[in-house]
C-alpha cells in the first residue's frame, strides 16, 4: 500500500483529480491535427469557425470526456465485480457484459441492417443488461443464493455463448462484419457528445451509488456468514451492486464498445495504492480508470500515425501482461 | 419463558433440501452461562448453531432471542444482541486487525452516526480483552492461527452483545492455543456474564469449560445438563458410537473421557475392550 494515512489519501485523491483534468486537456490538444494550447482555449472562449476549432469542439472534447467517463465506469464496475465474486480476475468482460452488448449490436446490423452509432448505444446497453441479468439469475439458482463460484461460472458460460453466436452471425454476413468490426474493437473516437449525454445519467447514478454502498462492501468482504452476523442484508447489497454494475458497464460499453482489461487492471492498481477499504478504492479506481483510458487513447493516436489504433487494442496491450502477472501471483499464493 | 434464558427454540425443524437435520426441537439455552453443543460429525450441531444465528432459515418453527422471535426482529437489532463467529472465517488479504475489529461496530452505524467515541472505546476494549493491542496494525493474514482467532473474537466483542455464538473456535489450533482461546471465552463469561454458545469437538475440553452441555443425536437433543451429570460411558457410546471409560479430570474434577481402541498398550489386559 502506497498511501497509508487518510490525509495522504485525501491529498492523493486531489492530485489524481487534477491529473485527470491535465490528461483531458492533453487529449484535447494533441493528435493528428496540429493544434496548440492557445487554439484549444480560443475554441471555447473565442470560437472562430476554423477547422482546428471545430475539431477541438466536436471531436477532441467529446473524445476526452468519453474516455474519462468510460474509464472511470469500467474501473468501478471491475472493483464491484471483483468484490462480489471474490475473484481477482473478475471484470465486466468475463461476466458476459461485453459479449452480450456485442451480440446485440451484431443482431441489429445483420437482422435489421441498422448501423447507426446512436442506435448501437441503446442496443448495446440493452444487450449488456440482459446478459448480466441472465448471469446474475443463473448464478443465484440454488439454496445458498448467489455465490462467487456460480456467478463466475455463469458469466463464463454466457460470455462463451454470446461470443460464439456473434461470430456465427458475422461469418454468415460479411458486410455486417465490416460495419461492426470497429465497434467490436472498442473505441472512444467518432462519438458525439450526445452519445455520452444520453447514458451519462446512468453512469452518474452508478458512481454515486457505488460510493454509497462502499462501506457495506467492506463488511461483505469478510464473508457472507460474518456479514450476515453483523446484521448486513447481504442479498439486498448484492442485488444493489449488481444493478450498479449493469449501469456502469452497460453504459460504458454502450458509448465505447467493448474495452477490455481496464476492469481487471485498475482495481488491482488501486488497491496497491490505497489498500482494500472500498470507501477509498472506489473513488480512486474511478480516477485512475479515467486516467488510464485517456493515456491509452492519446497513445493510440501516435502509434501508427496518421492511422489510429482502436483504444480497446491499446488497453489489451497494456492489460495482458498485467493479467498474466495477477494470475501467476494468485496461483503462487 | 423465564428470565434465565438467552435463547430458546420452539418446534425448530432444519433441513437441507428434503433431508431433515434437526426435527421439532425445543431447546433452552441459559443466560450468562457457557453452553457447548457436542455430537458426532454431521449430527447437525453446527447447523443448529447457524440457524440460531439466523444464517440458515428454519424449515419450520422459531428461534427466540430473549423471548422474541428472531425472524421478526430487524437483523441489525439481532446483531446488537448476539454475535456469531463462523467456523474458520477468512479476512480479505491485507485487512489489518484494527480494521477487522472496527467492522464489529457495523450494527451500530447509521447514516447519521458513522463513527462515535463509543465505537472507538468498544474497539479499544475488545483489543485489550483479547490481548491484541500490540498487533492491531498487523494484517490478519500475517498472524498465527491463535492470534488470528483472537482477532476474530475481538471483532465479535466489539459488537458488544450479551450473547456470543462460536462455531468450533478451536479448529486447526494446537493445544496451547486451544486452551488460550477457551480461557479467554471463560473469562469473558466470568467477568462480564456474557452468554457463550459454541460447538466444540473436544469432549474433554467441553466438559471443562461448559456449564451446560447439549448432546445432539438423531435430529434431537439426546441429553442436556451439567457435564458431570450427563457425560458417562452410556452417553458417549450413544452419541458418538464410541466405547470409552469416563473418569475424573485430575486437575479440574470434571468428566474425562478416555476412549478404547487399538494402539500401543503397555498395560497388561487394558486398552482394547472385549464386548
Amino acid at each position: 500500500m502506497l498511501l497509508k494515512t487518510n490525509s495522504l489519501r485525501w491529498a492523493g485523491l486531489f492530485a489524481a483529480a487534477l491529473l485527470l483534468l491535465v490528461l483531458m486537456s492533453f487529449s484535447i490538444v494533441y493528435g493528428y491535427t496540429d493544434t496548440t494550447w492557445k487554439m484549444a482555449i480560443d475554441a471555447f472562449t473565442n470560437f472562430d469557425g476554423t477547422n482546428e476549432h471545430i475539431i477541438i469542439q466536436s471531436v477532441r472534447l467529446p473524445r476526452a470526456l468519453i474516455a474519462a467517463a468510460v474509464g472511470a465506469s469500467l474501473a468501478i464496475a471491475g472493483v464491484l465485480l471483483q468484490s462480489l465474486t471474490k475473484n481477482p480476475l473478475a471484470a465486466p468482460e468475463i461476466f458476459g457484459i461485453n459479449a452480450g452488448a456485442g451480440f446485440a449490436v451484431v443482431i441489429t446490423v445483420t437482422l435489421f441492417s441498422i448501423s447507426n452509432l446512436q442506435v448501437f448505444t441503446w442496443v448495446s446497453f440493452l444487450g449488456a443488461a440482459v446478459s448480466f441479468i441472465f448471469v446474475y439469475i443463473i448464478g443465484s439458482i440454488g439454496r445458498e443464493g448467489l455465490t462467487p463460484m456460480k456467478l463466475t461460472l455463469a458469466g463464463a458460460a454466457m460470455s462463451a455463448m454470446f461470443a460464439s453466436m456473434t461470430q456465427g452471425f458475422l461469418v454468415i454476413n460479411e458486410t455486417a462484419l465490416e460495419q461492426v468490426l470497429f465497434w467490436l474493437a472498442g473505441s472512444v473516437s467518432g462519438r458525439k457528445l450526445e452519445t455520452l449525454a444520453s447514458v451519462f445519467p446512468y453512469l452518474l447514478a452508478g458512481w454515486i451509488f457505488s460510493l454509497i454502498i462502499a462501506g457495506k462492501l467492506n463488511v461483505l468482504s469478510m464473508g457472507e456468514d460474518v456479514a450476515k452476523g453483523l446484521g448486513l442484508k447481504t442479498g439486498l447489497l448484492k442485488l444493489g451492486a449488481g444493478i450498479v454494475i449493469v449501469l456502469l458497464s452497460g453504459g460504458a460499453v454502450a458509448v465505447a464498445g467493448p474495452i477490455g482489461f481496464l476492469g481487471i487492471v485498475i482495481p488491482h492498481l488501486t488497491r496497491a495504492v490505497v489498500g482494500i477499504d472500498h470507501r477509498w478504492v472506489i473513488p480512486y479506481a474511478g480516477l485512475l480508470g479515467g486516467m488510464l483510458l485517456l493515456i491509452a487513447d492519446i497513445a493510440s493516436r501516435y502509434i501508427i500515425m496518421p492511422q489510429e489504433v482502436p483504444v480497446g487494442v491499446m488497453t489489451a496491450v497494456i492489460g495482458t501482461p498485467f493479467f498474466v502477472y495477477i494470475a501467476r501471483r494468485g496461483f503462487n499464493k | 419463558m423465564t428470565a434465565g434464558q438467552a435463547i430458546a427454540t420452539r418446534d425448530l425443524t432444519l433441513s437441507y433440501g428434503d433431508t431433515i437435520i434437526i426435527n421439532e426441537l425445543d431447546l433452552e439455552i441459559p443466560k450468562g452461562e457457557i453452553t457447548v453443543f457436542i455430537g458426532g460429525n454431521g449430527c447437525g450441531k453446527s447447523t443448529l448453531l447457524r440457524s440460531i444465528a439466523r444464517l440458515l432459515k428454519p424449515k419450520s418453527g422459531a428461534v427466540l432471542l430473549e423471548g422474541e422471535a428472531i425472524a421478526k426482529l430487524s437483523t441489525k437489532d439481532v446483531a446488537r444482541k448476539m454475535a456469531i463467529l463462523p467456523q474458520s472465517p477468512s479476512a480479505p488479504e491485507g485487512l489489518t486487525v484494527l480494521q477487522l475489529v472496527k467492522q464489529g461496530r457495523y450494527p451500530y452505524q447509521t447514516w447519521l452516526k458513522q463513527w462515535s467515541t463509543e465505537d472507538e472505546l468498544k474497539v479499544r476494549n475488545a483489543l485489550k480483552a483479547t490481548g491484541m493491542e500490540e498487533l492491531k496494525d498487523r494484517t490478519v493474514d500475517s498472524l498465527s492461527g491463535g492470534q488470528r482467532q483472537r482477532a476474530w473474537i475481538a471483532m465479535t466483542l466489539a459488537q458488544d452483545t450479551d450473547t456470543i455464538l462460536l462455531d468450533e473456535p478451536t479448529t486447526y489450533l494446537d493445544m496451547t492455543h486451544q486452551i488460550e482461546i477457551l480461557d479467554l471465552l471463560f473469562e469473558l463469561n466470568e467477568k462480564e456474564k456474557r452468554t457463550i454458545v459454541m460447538v466444540l469437538h473436544d469432549l474433554n475440553l467441553a466438559c471443562r469449560y461448559a456449564h451446560n452441555i447439549v448432546a445432539i443425536k438423531n435430529q434431537k437433543v439426546f441429553a442436556q445438563g451439567k457435564p458431570e451429570h450427563v457425560i458417562n460411558c452410556g452417553l458417549v457410546k450413544n452419541v458418538f458410537g464410541m466405547e470409552c471409560e469416563v473418569t475424573m479430570d485430575p486437575l479440574f474434577g470434571t468428566p474425562l473421557c478416555i476412549p478404547y481402541g487399538k494402539g500401543r498398550c503397555i498395560l497388561k489386559g487394558k486398552g482394547f475392550k472385549d464386548d
